[in-house]
């Protein structure tokens, strides 16, 4: 039988089921859902509850038990590379929106450019990189991708990318020019609030990015990479939609890992105040119950959190963290100082919280007792096609 | 008797192991804490993922580094891999790295479970064995594809105990008599033991070794751990040596209810 698509199961689980079940939690739902090995819907929705922060400390234990188990003690180094920050969508969160008010300097990056900032970042030791652009497919193309991504493989082991919702054929073509990840956030999986939040452009096509990680899952790609950006709307219904989301490309996508990510939003323009900020408590509880609903996936921590909160976070489930990163086109080199005097600096998408260098987080890894893993990357991106 | 002079000692493509016990190098807090474990198990086979090796500076690598190729086979393995192709690819890169044209042949096309797919793993054996590699592959517990294996000219086959990293023991305990009681070829049983006492029953049973990764890497102690596998594995194999009693189902009666029949 072929899977339900994915819009299917979520007009299964609305909002209004969701929070009815989160409103009939017991106590002994939560203790349970700790001591189950595969979990339903209904186990993770205790664990997210108010109700379970009592048990938080549990459910932390658990995370690290299972996250050793089948990670060990190792975190894996990534890096951000941003190619550009022109975009043609208007997400009102985003300071890389066209109308988010800010006048500092859009530019996409050259080839010359990007192997300057490929060198830069890799004399780090950088070995996994991520490659990033704004929403604006006629500036940074499928060819300029393609492009970015084979010189990008000259210089690191892995190379992903966090770039506009595309059509099968188009990750098909990132795959052969040796692409092995798309990280691909939903935003927000609630509709009504993804049609407030995007207010013009090709991403205001919900369901067009709803199924893009599955198309990216079939043209071949091997890592798919989920999330919600966490403020945007009440996440007990949003992080559940994840689940769900992850769940689903795990079994229509079986060839392919499927990642999370937990970016926690906060600094947002002057023009749109946050509506639902997540507390430290929260994302604690959120990062540890998935990890028990979602035992083997890669978790992964940017530098939106402060030095702190990431090194606290390390045992409880995160398996890779970015490190150094600058979310600037060029911020690496080519536009590393503030440009020349009298020129606007480079417009960067968001201020980062954790700034320490390379070096300094991987000393804070090896300090918690955990191995710093450079290298990680997967077999089917050494066979090339193009 | 001691295991000096086991009669039948492990041999693996004409080269001998004195050690029946493998270790894995993967998921270890740091280079020294597997240089430890590797120190106290005494092992000589170990185990290495090359997509976790920086190809671009192999000499700089830290797992590569405290591991030393004069008192260790070091035996790359193609974790990660999907494909017959991608294997081959990752064994000669291995080579090319100068590691001996060995292979731990890995190929798991489902990232969560890790399990062996069985037609890709005998496609590259094909594949390998054809292009001089000394092939040794994970299998599931399957004792017909470990014959097939066998017949094209693999040096062992590796079937799992267990779900890789999942510490159960030995699930397929029945399967892996039978390999065992089949093969011509060395039996190693590989993932899923999470406890010395595994690792025993798995020798006492009749298996030529044992690879150990996450239960000694996950450890506390990662010496201490690694010294009771070694420990295990060596008893383990005592037992099999010494004739292990069959286990009966069933008491012997002092007092047989047929015995009036061999009377007169």
């Amino acid at each position: 039988m072929k899977p339900f698509s994915f819009n299917e199961i979520l007009k299964e689980w609305s909002a209004e089921r969701i929070l009815e079940l989160y409103s009939k939690i017991t106590e002994e739902d939560i203790l349970t859902a700790l001591n189950k090995e595969n979990l339903f819907i209904k186990d993770l929705i205790a664990l997210l509850s108010p109700s379970a922060q009592p048990h938080l400390e549990k459910i932390a234990q658990k995370a690290h038990k299972i996250t050793r188990q089948h990670f060990g003690r190792t975190i894996s180094i990534y890096a951000p590379l941003y190619l550009s920050n022109h975009c043609t969508s208007d997400c009102i969160y985003c300071f890389f929106s066209p109308r988010s008010g800010i006048k500092e300097k859009r530019v996409t990056l050259t080839f010359n450019e990007i192997e300057e900032e490929c060198k830069s970042l890799s004399s780090k030791g950088i070995q996994t990189v991520l490659l990033l652009t704004g929403d604006a497919p006629k500036i940074a193309n499928l060819e300029y991708l393609a492009k970015a991504t084979h010189l990008a493989k000259k210089y690191f082991h892995s190379v992903s990318l966090e770039v506009y919702a595309m059509e099968e054929s188009g990750y098909a073509t990132l795959v052969e020019h040796g692409a092995e990840g798309i990280t691909l956030y939903m935003e927000t999986y609630d509709k009504e609030t993804y049609d407030k939040v995007h207010l013009f452009g090709k991403k205001k096509d919900y369901f067009f990015r709803l199924h893009a990680l599955e198309r990216a899952g079939r043209a071949g790609v091997r890592k798919l990479t989920c999330g919600v950006l966490l403020g945007l709307s009440d996440w007990h219904c949003d992080v559940i939609w994840l689940a769900l989301h992850a769940k689903y490309l795990q079994k229509v996508c079986w060839q392919s890992t499927i990642a999370l990510s937990f970016p926690r939003l906060k600094h947002t323009p002057p023009r749109f105040q946050l509506p639902n900020p997540v507390s430290l408590n929260e994302l604690v509880q959120i990062i540890v119950a998935m990890r028990l609903f979602l035992p083997y996936s890669p978790f992964n921590l940017s530098t939106r959190e402060p030095a702190e909160v990431r090194d606290h976070l390390i045992p409880l489930g995160i398996t890779s963290m970015s490190a150094g990163s600058s979310t600037r086109p060029g911020g690496y080199s080519v536009y590393k100082t503030s440009s020349d005097e009298g020129e606007k600096p480079v417009l960067m998408q968001f201020e980062i919280d954790d700034t320490r260098t390379v070096d300094e987080v991987v000393e804070a890894i090896k300090r918690r007792n955990y191995d710093p893993v450079w290298v990680d990357f997967d077999p089917g991106s050494l066979i090339e096609t193009k | 008797m001691d295991l000096s002079n086991d009669s039948n000692p492990l041999i693996i493509a004409g080269r001998r192991f004195k050690s029946r016990l493998m270790i894995g190098t993967g998921k270890f807090p740091s280079p020294e804490a597997l240089k430890l474990a590797i120190d106290a198990s005494e092992t000589e086979i170990v185990t290495v993922a090359i997509r976790r090796v920086d190809l671009k500076n192999p000499e700089k690598d830290s797992i590569l580094s405290v591991l030393d190729p004069k008192k260790l086979l070091i035996l790359p393995n193609t974790s990660g891999a999907k494909t017959a192709e991608e294997a081959l690819k990752i064994a000669k890169i291995a080579r090319a790295m100068g590691l001996e044209p060995w292979i731990k042949l890995e190929i798991t096309p489902e990232p969560n479970y890790l399990l062996p797919d069985p037609i890709e793993t005998l496609r590259a054996a094909e594949m390998l064995i054809k292009e001089g590699f000394v092939v040794l592959p994970y299998i599931q517990a399957d004792p017909i594809l470990a014959k097939k294996l066998e017949e094209i000219g693999t040096a062992t086959v590796m079937p799992l105990g267990a779900p890789i990293g999942s510490n159960k023991g030995l699930k397929t305990k029945e399967m892996i008599k039978i390999i065992i009681e089949q093969a011509n070829v060395p039996v190693v049983v590989d993932a899923g033991l999470g406890a010395p006492s595994h690792a025993a029953e798995a020798m006492e049973m009749g298996a030529d070794a044992v690879l150990v990764n996450t239960a000694i890497s996950d450890a506390q102690d990662h010496g201490l751990m690694a010294k009771a596998f070694k420990l295990a594995t060596e008893a383990g194999r005592l037992a099999y040596l010494a004739g292990l009693g069959p286990q009966r189902d069933f008491a012997e009666a002092s007092s047989p209810l047929t015995g009036f029949l061999f009377k007169h």
